[in-house]
Order: C-alpha cells, then structure tokens, then sequence
C-alpha cells in the first residue's frame, strides 16, 4: 500500500513539474519579439544583428519542421541521404534568408495580443506590428508548435492572412516540380541562394 | 486646312476603330470565359478542364509558360516605370498620401456596395453606404475619413470576382495578365464586369462622359491607386524579390492566399487554408 502510495505522489509531482515547466505561448512570443527589437534596437553593424538573430532563432524557431513542411509530398519520396543534405541546406538558407528580411528592420513595436489553441500541438498566437509613418499597422500571427509545453517552436508566421511558410512551400514545388520532380534541383538552386 | 482636316479624320477613325475593336475582344473574351466556366463535356467528370483545381485545392497554372513572360513583361514595366513612381510618391509630404490613398478607397466602394447587395450583406451594404456618402461629402471627395469616427470603419473592399465566389464559382486557372498582374480565370471575369456596368465610377468617365469627368480621371484614378499599393509594399516586395528562388511562384502563392482570405471575409488561416500537412510533421 506505501508503494502504491508513493507511486500516486510521483505521478502527481511530475504533472505538476510538467506543468510548471510548460510555457505560455504569448509569453513565449512576447519574449521572442522582445529580444529581437533589442537586437534590432543595437547601435552595431547590420553582420553583428544578422548572428545574433541568426542564434535568436535557432533556439526558437523549428528550422527542420519549416524545411519537412516546405518539401511538401516530396518529402514521402525523398531518400535518407538527400534528406540530410536537403535539412543541412535548407538550415543555412533558411537563417540567411531570415536574418536578411529582419535585419533591415529598425526597432519594430509588436504587441502580443492574443492567443488560440487549436489542439494541443498548435497555438495561434495574434498580435500587431505597430505603424509608422512609412507603413500601416501589420497583423502578424504566430504558429507555435506546442508539442513539447515545456519548449514551444515557432512553425510559421501569418502576416496579414498570409502564411509563409505555405509561400515558401509552393515556391519549392514549383522548382521542383520545373525540374521534373527532381529534389536535387531545389538544392542545388538553395545552395547557389547560400554562395551568395 | 484639308490636311489639318484629314489628319483629324484619320485620327478619329483610327480612335473609333480602337475603341470597338476593344469592345469586341472584352466581349469575345467574356464568352470564351463564360463558355469556359459553365460548360462540361460528355464523358469528363462535369468540371471543365480550365476551370477545375488540382486534387489538393490548388489552383492549376494551365498556362504557365505564357503567364511567366507576361509576369516577366509586368517586372520589366514595374523596374522602369512603376516603381521608380513609387518611390517618388514616397517623397509627397503624409497627408497628401493620406488623403490620395484615403479619396481612392472611397472611389472603390461603388464597387464594394453592389457587391455587397449580391452576396447577401445588407447590413454592410448600408454601413458602407453611410461611409461613402459621409466622405464624399464632408470628407471632400473622399480626401478625409469622418465616417470611420463615426462607427463606419474596418471598411473591406469587394469585388466581382468575389462576389463570384460567394456564388460557388470555382477559380479556374491562375493567369497573369499583362499590366494588371495576377489573377484568376474567375477574377478576369469579374474585372470584366467593371467595363460592362458593373463600376458606377468607370460609367461616368469612360462610359458617359460627363461635363464634369472625363476618360483621363478614370484612369489617373486606377493609376494611382497602383502606385500607392506600390508605394506601400515597396520594402516587402524587394525583401520578397531577393529572397525567393522562384519570385513567380511566391507572388502567385501570395495572391491566391490574399483571394481566399478576401472571400471568406476572415484573417484567420486555419480558416481558409488547408491545415492538415502540419500536423504529420514531427520534430519533437
């Protein structure tokens, strides 16, 4: 009956640490913009932005989630060792491209507004780029992977109603469907994008 | 005097015969586009093969190769033409541009308000009617915008090709059409109707013109109305431009997305797009 009991007090402690460790997707958010204003904020070079929004999003964006997602069904056919370079490639691209669209940005205002749970690996999570005199207010929306509560990953950004993530994934296709439905196009055509 | 008269002449001639040729290809193009859209062969599924959509939802490219040269034709006018425009407006003092973005949006609610009416929406017809016949009058033209302080706000606009939607008319093909740039089988049609009636604005320039308005505002106005959507995107669509693999493809994406999202009237995306490909994706 004791090891019964201890058993019940263990599963009871680890849902609570479980539940203790799991972060809120806005606050997760409202870190992640935080950080990325400060970085843009920074009186340093346009390089020294670019590496640390490149480390800023290494620990909070699914790179390789994104990447799976952009091959679209070609990722069913696609063999192991294509895979990796295909991941590898697509990680370097990804953060470039990434550090690029950011970096030309100075002290953007996001508030975090809101948030939906729509199962329990997904949360939409709203909020507003705030205007200025050259731009109107930007609604963007944030998907975060919640799968793991304790350390949610941003999957895509919505900007305005449109997903990038799905942009970037018929842009994919449409290479790789011109080259015949041969990945290797895509990462040639991704790797000739890092070079440069 | 007689040469001065001919040349009129030509010149009128030359005009008319233009105009009516113009007027005959709208019209043929409108009946292609209609044949292509309601009719289906013995022997096919019941959906013609131009106006359906691939298996997946996406809309078919069933002229790709011609739509690449005309979207390469439409970067070459925007590189020269356009966007330097854009960039130049930029420089107009913020009012200005306030007040020319806010007199064009104005011009497009006697679009929106039909559209309105057709797809069931009365209560925001009315509203959008208060909006317009507010800013037109103490707004000047449209040049201000009393009415969103008045309740009249969160204005979005509509058009035929929505309105076609609403009406369970599929996309068709995705085309690119020369100047005007993306659009959908669907949509021409529904840019068609703007020539044929359908745009009171349009009617009073170039259908009728009046002693007030002529052919030249009709299309000032629609030029305008480029260079400040233009001149607000012009930072997006660089960023967008060198950062693509294939600007094409992610230019179509963008449009077919803003469409969908237009018709079904909601910014929220699990609502307009197919959301089943993210859940397979495991990485943690």
């Amino acid at each position: 009956m004791k090891i019964v009991n201890q058993i019940f007090l263990a599963i009871i402690l680890s849902l609570f640490i479980t539940s203790a460790n799991a972060k809120d997707p806005m606050e997760f958010i409202g870190e992640v913009t935080n950080s990325a204003s400060n970085i843009l904020k920074e009186d340093i070079s346009i390089e020294q932005k670019a590496d640390k929004l490149i480390e800023l999003a290494e620990g909070s964006v699914d790179i390789n989630g994104i990447g799976m997602y952009s091959l679209g069904k070609h990722r069913k056919s696609i063999n192991d060792e294509r895979l990796t370079k295909y991941k590898n490639t697509f990680r370097e691209y990804f953060l470039k491209s990434f550090s690029s669209r950011l970096s030309q940005y100075s002290d953007p205002k996001i508030n975090v507004l809101s948030q939906k749970v729509i199962n329990e690996k997904y949360t939409i999570v709203s909020s507003v780029l705030i205007a200025t005199s050259e731009r109107p207010e930007v609604k963007i929306e944030w998907r975060v992977y919640t799968k793991d509560p304790s350390n949610p990953v941003i999957r895509d950004l919505i900007i305005e109603g449109l997903s990038l993530a799905r942009t970037q994934k018929e842009e994919f296709n449409s290479v790789i469907q011109g080259a015949n439905g041969d990945v290797s196009t895509l990462i040639a055509n991704l790797e000739e994008f890092n070079s440069k | 005097m007689v040469i001065g008269n001919y040349i009129k002449y030509r010149f009128t001639f030359v005009k008319d015969t233009i105009k009516i040729t113009s007027m005959f290809r709208i019209l043929r193009i409108f009946i292609i586009s209609l044949f292509i859209g309601t009719s289906s062969f013995a022997g096919s599924d019941g959906q013609n093969e131009l106006s359906k959509e691939s298996n997946n939802g996406e809309v078919k490219d069933c002229f790709e190769g011609i739509n690449r040269g005309i979207f390469a034709f439409n970067e070459v006018l925007d590189n020269i033409i356009v966007e330097p425009l854009a960039k130049g407006y930029r420089y107009l003092p913020s009012p200005i541009r306030k007040g020319t973005s806010n007199a064009i949006s104005n011009l497009s609610l006697v679009v929106t308000i039909p559209n309105n009416i057709l797809q069931g929406d009365f209560g925001l017809a009315g509203k959008n009617t208060g909006r317009f016949v507010v800013n037109s009058t103490i707004g000047i033209l449209g040049l201000f915008d009393p009415a969103s302080n008045l309740g009249l706000n969160n204005y979005e606009k509509e058009d035929w090709g929505q309105t076609l939607a609403t009406w369970g008319a599929g996309e068709g093909c995705y085309l690119v059409l020369p100047i005007l740039g993306p659009s959908t089988l669907r949509d021409t049609l529904g840019s068609l109707t703007t020539y044929m009636g359908g745009d009171a604005w349009y009617n009073i320039t170039v259908g009728n013109d009046t002693r007030y308005v002529s052919d030249f505002d009709y299309y000032a106005s629609v030029a305008t109305n480029g260079i400040d959507f233009r001149a607000k995107n012009l930072e997006s669509f660089q960023n967008l431009e060198e950062n693509s693999l294939d600007f094409y493809a992610s230019v179509k994406s963008l449009y077919l997305q803003d469409r969908r999202k237009r018709i079904a009237n909601s910014d929220n995306i699990t609502e307009t797009l197919d959301d089943s490909d993210w859940e397979e994706i495991e990485t943690q």
